[in-house]
């Protein structure tokens, strides 16, 4: 009895081979159907990237946007969201990678079945994407670090280290490393340690308090990733060193509100994630109307044109920076 | 000696047993078509050769683990070490590649890399009688450990072209590689298991290690085995996501222990060892692959999934040990 149903699910799977391929895309003519893969869903950043994305949609018409992604950020996750794009037959894919090269197989894949894929926020590796719309340029970010570092360490003096996401994240290793490179030009500054929180909330709770205690003169401690910098704040505030030690980095108004009120948080950064989905939308839309990318200057609505390399990277915008006087205006936004 | 020992246990038991899972494996059977007919009516994507040869992606490596996994569960024992196995495998085998060797030494030592994990393992457990649920979680920090010892934040990808056939080749049209081999392994596993003397015994030792010892049955040598087997086989599983992903970083195959002993004990093993079978394995590893494809079609959020896997794996244990207690009722 049992045979016979695994023999039929068998016979099912292998006689769907010899059967034309039935399953046409049921959607209006015409239509742009673009997924919009996450690096994990229920991150605050990508929800407001989202937002942006629907807005362009909407500016553009005739555009559905399918948002996603798997719920923890690996590779591995997503390759099996961008599968089940592929399967729905859209138009366009656009992902901001867990991991830059393993992502690399299937996106060829997707782009063999006609899909155009760009990665925006974190990149995948050339071969990968047609191409990557970075929120700002690794330099740029890197210098905002160091900026605001120093801004938060009394008279630019002092001891700090950083609290990274995973030590594979594409964009939070090139940032650390253009912070490096730009570190010279604050002689105050001592870049004591970088530790990795994993962009989990426990793990770089954890990871704080680690180095609180491991270095009682710590001044500032950067976390260029939102769910880090959150964590690092609270932790602060936990062991009741406000005043003493001041978290910046790059993180959401709305997460961070409350731990500018608090004093743990001085300034931060971040660029827009509204902006990056509705520049997302607007170049994915472009790459399906027929934009080759690579080399070209392309239209992103109110975000003026977008000029990619040879390489295919643009850049979006250079991070902005809240502090008290302006995050409550943008709690509600994202 | 081995007619002495299954005089002593088939009265009452097989036939019991057999019953039920007779009925797991059609339960399970019944859900695969039921969820592959509602996939079929709720999405117009799901029945195409292609997009079905795509999703088999998503679990044919975790089911090829799943196999010996079974085994040693059967036989009383639980490796939480796979996940860890696979990644030092494929940090081995993009050091060999990055030294320039070709792809059949890299395939070589991918198994064997698995194997000696695997022989590690046993070592722990038959020899300095550590219980394999503290060995493995040891080695399952010590192995990913090593692997990012050796890699650190890098990438290993000097790949030869020839390799991406192993995780992404076609045998015929859209049959993959990677599913031939896994319903040949699959057919290789359900015939040792179930037919031959050697899984007799494992069912044996699994339900009785003192009395399978005193019947004379080489218990720990058994066991030792079984880990090396279920190490080669994480190599080869290695071997086939490395490929599939044309890349390694040491952190490949994080928590896959978790997805593999959740197939297996979907399938009906018992985790208190003694029974199951691999058709069960098999059907649970379809079912679990078609769920979390047909949700994932329907664009519902992966949080969704993990909820319906959990409920699924609690609703299992619960009606497997509901089942397991009226058998048991039955024969007394």
């Amino acid at each position: 009895m049992e045979r016979r149903h695994l023999l039929q699910v068998t016979a099912a799977a292998l006689g769907a081979t010899v059967l034309p391929a039935f399953a046409k895309p049921a959607r209006a003519a015409g239509k742009i159907r673009i997924g919009l893969v996450a690096k994990s869903l229920g991150n605050g950043f990508f929800l407001a990237v989202d937002k942006g994305a629907l807005e362009a949609a909407a500016a553009i018409g005739n555009v559905e946007v399918i948002f996603t992604g798997p719920t923890e950020p690996t590779a591995d996750g997503q390759i099996a969201v961008i599968q089940s794009l592929i399967a729905q037959h859209v138009d366009a894919i656009a992902v901001s990678a867990n991991d830059p090269d393993a992502l690399v197989p299937i996106c060829k894949r997707a782009m063999s079945r006609g899909i155009k894929v760009m990665s925006y926020d974190s990149a995948i590796s050339p071969g990968g994407r047609i191409v990557h719309l970075a929120d700002s340029s690794n330099a740029l970010i890197g210098q905002t670090l160091d900026e605001l570092a120093a801004a938060a360490a009394p008279g630019g003096v002092g001891k700090f280290a950083i609290v990274s996401a995973t030590p594979t994240s594409t964009n939070q290793n090139a940032w650390i490393a253009a912070m490096k490179q730009d570190l010279p030009k604050y002689p105050g500054l001592d870049l004591v340690s970088v530790v990795y929180g994993n962009d989990l909330a426990d793990d770089s709770y954890r990871q704080a308090m680690g180095l609180l205690q491991k270095y009682p003169d710590l001044k500032v401690i950067v976390s260029p990733s939102s769910v880090g910098i959150v964590a690092c704040a609270k932790a602060v505030e936990d062991a009741k060193l406000v005043g003493k030690v001041f978290v910046t980095g790059l993180g959401l108004p709305s997460e961070c509100a409350g731990h500018v009120a608090a004093g743990s948080i001085k300034s931060f950064a971040i660029w827009n994630p509204i902006d990056l989905g509705y520049s997302v939308v607007e170049i994915a839309a472009d790459l399906v109307k027929g934009a080759a990318g690579p080399g070209q200057s392309l239209p992103a609505g109110r975000m003026g044109s977008i000029s990619f390399g040879a390489d295919g990277v643009g850049v979006m915008a250079k991070p902005f920076v809240y502090d008290a006087s302006n995050v409550q205006k943008f709690v509600k936004i994202f | 000696m081995s007619k002495a020992l299954s005089s002593n246990y088939t009265p009452g038991l097989p036939i019991a047993w057999k019953k039920i899972l007779l009925k797991w494996e059609t339960l399970l059977g019944l859900a695969v078509i039921a969820d592959f007919g509602l996939n079929t009516y709720l999405s117009p994507y799901f029945l195409n050769p292609w997009t079905l040869s795509d999703a088999s992606f998503n679990f044919t490596e975790q089911a090829i683990v799943a196999l010996p996994m079974a085994l040693l569960i059967i036989a009383g024992e639980i490796d939480i070490s796979v996940g860890s196995t696979i990644a030092l495998c494929s940090v081995a085998m993009g050091l060999a590649a990055k030294a320039g060797f070709a792809t059949p030494w890299l395939v070589g030592l991918g198994i064997f890399t698995g194997f000696l994990a695997g022989c590690f393992n046993g070592f722990l457990v038959t020899r300095l009688r550590v219980p394999s649920i503290v060995a493995t979680i040891g080695t399952l920090t010590l192995f990913r450990g090593i692997a990012y010892a050796l890699v650190g934040n890098g990438v290993l990808k000097s790949y030869q072209p020839d390799f991406a056939y192993f995780g992404q080749g076609y045998v015929i049209g859209p049959v993959s590689f990677e599913v031939t081999l896994f319903a040949f392994l699959a057919l290789v596993f359900a015939v040792a298991l179930h037919k031959s003397v050697i899984g007799r015994r494992i069912f044996a030792i699994g339900a009785n290690p003192v009395a399978s010892r005193l019947s004379g049955i080489p218990v720990e040598r058994y066991k030792f085995w079984i880990f090396a087997l279920l190490g080669a086989t994480a190599g080869l599983a290695s071997i086939l996501l490395t490929s599939r992903l044309g890349s390694t970083r040491p952190s490949i195959a994080t928590g896959w222990e978790l997805s593999i002993i959740t197939m297996v004990i979907l399938g009906g093993v018992s985790i208190n060892g003694g029974q199951g079978s691999i058709l069960g394995v098999v059907l649970a590893a379809l079912f679990i692959g078609l769920v979390t494809f047909g949700l994932s079609l329907l664009n519902f959020p992966g949080i969704v999934l993990g909820i319906v896997t959990g409920t699924l794996l609690i609703g299992v244990v619960a009606i497997s040990s509901a089942l397991g207690q009226s058998g048991r009722r039955r024969r007394s």
